[in-house]
């Protein structure tokens, strides 16, 4: 491919924001003079410099309010940069919003027309076009009703059809890409690969980490108005997720602090859990397959007879990858009273690439839960990059 | 987690080499005076297809759930009509100063639509469709002119009930006086989305505007010769400081030039001197204005979308 050729370019944007708490006339004449006072700036974007490339798909990630969207916006001139320049060539199309002129009144097939013409396609491209946007759609029964009685999944798919079939060299997306039910969302899945193999350049906001790394080339990583991390995907990710993992341990360390006084009265509780590597250090980041061990501290102060220990790894989103109990596993505890402690050996953990947590909880032989430590502690599993998901193998390929 | 590794086909070699053909462009629009509005205009023309397509939208969900229907953008006139030829010209007696007055109100009236709609409905344009506004961007002209063009097909529309009432009426208009016609109706447009332009702006940024058309136009309409005639005013204002301000309002020489085109019965009657000069230079400084107008509206929808 012909390499290097960019199509959008930024250099020294800044975006600021004037927030005023006026809108009235009465209020601004009142205020005249003193309306400094009145407003709040704040800077959505500053100092920004990029180069997007044609035929590369990029994300942009970050927390939210950190500016991703404010860029897009300044990509698809929807609004200008306070200063700086934003320079760009060829067609640009932007899902901004799915529907986006929309009007409830009207019937699905003139609104395909409005809508296609809105986003640049003439009448006679829409005509051509037409009746695979309403097949994409799946809702050729209903495309001659008006679209106030679609149901909200029908409006998004018509939507979303007419949006695929623009014929952009660039293409804005801002978390749109989830719509619809399962198979349509796989079909709109397909329809942005097949848009990145014929070259076309894709720009997209998401909170799906996992949609950014199948889908995107390079990330970037936004925060408070700054690009943090620009390239390879799997370490803008790692970048985010760490973030993610120190503002989450802050508001755990609060929630602790508050919880304390309770935990304190019941019988038994986790104090806290190590993961350690096979030397018995403490571990924060490891390989696929590696030893690890969980050491559980816990602490009773009534007399436990018949208990349950348990252990195991979540993801960043909360669910649990892996987890496992003494019940379980068949290992009957012995009484406990005052502190004990107690490691779970897990031997070649095949876990994929990202940053999980470890919760460790006590029952009693009934079931019933008496404390549960959730995100005791953190680790990271670094890999080569040749897979996603919670799972670690080492894939062949075999022809024939 | 790894980066799919997307099989470039020889299309994407294709669009990577047209695009590298192509020249940088800035986004949104471009603020010099001159070529800003040699831009404004291809742009607006760029997206003619849009506009008319807007167009049909205004006048299709206008009337969309009604039984009626379109027929209720004439009964509005209509009813307006009867109320004036009524309460004026029967109750308080103008029909014994103004001849023909049904056609005189009508006339007046169908000129008056044509104005107060563009600017009524346009000062609202943008904030309507600020969803529009907010997530694409398009030539944000097309709104105001969207407008004009629903308020022009409601003006063809009385316009033609217009005429066959002259038939029926027994005058119709005939010969050169129908040429005041598209001069009136030109120095209406051309002020109307001067208007349109510049107040669809500013109300973005300050919403006490809405309001304040509704009174302007209010107050316009009854310094408008449409339900007494010229003759009537003058005689009051006498001819003047006070009579050359109410001649130099352009919406008075337009609705005098309906009058002149349709309302056969009043050929008689006086009027302002040289109104077809008169209406030749209010066209002038009108697009001198209209051209002004969206230079300034060019200038303040660059914060349209964060102002919504």
């Amino acid at each position: 491919m012909v390499a290097g050729t960019a199509v959008v370019r930024l250099s020294g944007v800044s975006k600021r924001f004037v927030i005023r708490k006026e809108k009235s006339l009465k209020e601004r004449i009142v205020n005249f003079g003193r309306s400094n006072l009145h407003k709040e700036e704040f800077w959505a974007l500053r100092d920004i410099d990029l180069e997007i490339e044609s035929a590369s798909t990029v994300g942009l990630i970050g927390p939210n309010g950190s500016g991703k969207s404010t860029l897009l916006s300044l990509i698809g001139g929807i609004i200008q940069p306070t200063t700086g320049v934003v320079t760009r060539r060829g067609r640009l199309a932007a899902l901004l919003e799915l529907g986006a002129g929309f009007h409830p009144d009207l019937t699905g097939r003139e609104n395909v027309y409005l809508n296609a013409s809105i986003l640049g396609l003439s009448k006679a491209q829409t005509d051509h076009h037409f009746d695979a946007i309403v097949d994409f759609s799946g809702i050729e029964p209903f495309i001659d009703t008006q679209v106030k009685f679609y149901s909200s999944g029908m409006y998004v798919r018509l939507a979303f059809a007419v949006a695929v079939h623009v014929d952009p060299d660039v293409l804005l997306v801002d978390e749109v890409l989830a719509v619809g039910d399962e198979p349509f969302q796989r079909k709109c899945m397909d329809r942005i690969h097949t848009f990145q193999s014929e070259g076309r350049t894709i720009v997209l906001v998401s909170h799906s980490l996992d949609q950014v790394a199948e889908l995107c080339d390079r990330a970037l990583v936004l925060e408070r108005g700054q690009i943090q991390v620009d390239g390879e995907p799997r370490d803008a990710l790692r970048h985010l997720r760490a973030d993610f993992e120190a503002t989450r341990e802050e508001e755990r360390e609060r929630e602790r602090d508050r919880d304390a006084a309770e935990v304190r009265t019941s019988r038994a509780r986790v104090v806290r859990v190590d993961v350690l590597d096979t030397a018995g250090q403490p571990l924060k980041a490891t390989k696929p397959g590696e030893d690890v061990s969980i050491r559980v501290r816990v602490e009773a102060t009534d007399r436990l007879e018949d208990w349950i220990l348990g252990v195991g790894i979540d993801s960043p989103l909360g669910h649990v990858v892996y987890g496992t109990n003494t019940r379980l596993l068949g290992v009957p505890m012995p009484p406990l009273l005052g502190e004990g402690v107690f490691e779970v050996r897990l031997p070649h953990l095949w876990l994929g690439e990202g940053q999980y947590s470890v919760h460790g909880a006590i029952a009693e032989g009934s079931g019933v839960q008496v404390h549960r430590l959730i995100d005791a502690a953190t680790f990271s599993v670094e890999s080569d990059g040749h897979s996603i998901g919670y799972l670690h193998t080492q894939p062949e390929v075999r022809f024939g | 987690m790894s980066s799919p590794e997307h099989a470039i086909s020889t299309e994407g070699d294709e669009r990577s080499r047209r695009l590298a053909e192509l020249s940088f462009q800035p986004t949104g629009q471009r603020h010099g005076f001159l070529r800003g509005s040699a831009q404004s205009l291809r742009d607006v023309w760029s997206y003619r297809e849009l506009l008319s397509l807007l167009v049909k939208r205004e006048l299709k969900a206008r009337y969309k759930d009604s039984t009626l229907g379109f027929l209720w953008s004439l009964l509005r006139p209509l009813a307006q009509l009867l109320i004036y030829y009524v309460a004026l010209g029967k109750f308080l007696g103008a029909e014994r100063a103004i001849p023909d007055y049904a056609i005189f109100v009508f006339t007046g009236l169908t000129a008056w639509a044509l104005f107060s709609e563009i600017v009524a409905s346009g000062t609202g344009s943008i904030v309507a469709n600020a969803g529009l506004v907010k997530k694409i961007y398009l030539p944000r002209e097309v709104f105001p002119l969207s407008v004009v063009g629903s308020a022009l097909f409601n003006f063809i529309v009385q316009i033609v009930i217009l005429v066959l009432a002259t038939f029926i009426a027994g005058a119709p208009p005939t010969g050169t006086r129908l040429l005041y016609f598209p001069l009136g109706a030109l120095v209406l447009l051309v002020y109307g989305m001067a208007l349109a332009f510049l107040l669809s702006a500013m109300n973005v940024y300050l919403r006490d505007i809405q309001y304040l058309v509704e009174i302007m136009l209010m107050v316009l309409f009854w310094t408008t010769p449409i339900v007494y005639s010229w003759e009537q005013a003058h005689k009051q204002l006498g001819s003047g400081f006070a009579g050359h301000l109410y001649d130099a309002n352009p919406l008075t020489s337009a609705v005098l030039a309906f009058q002149r085109a349709f309302w056969v019965a009043g050929s008689g009657t006086e009027g302002p001197p040289h109104l077809a000069v008169t209406l030749g230079w209010q066209l002038l400084a009108g697009v001198a204005l209209l051209w002004a107008c969206q230079r300034v509206f060019a200038r303040l929808q660059a914060n349209f979308a964060q102002e919504l």
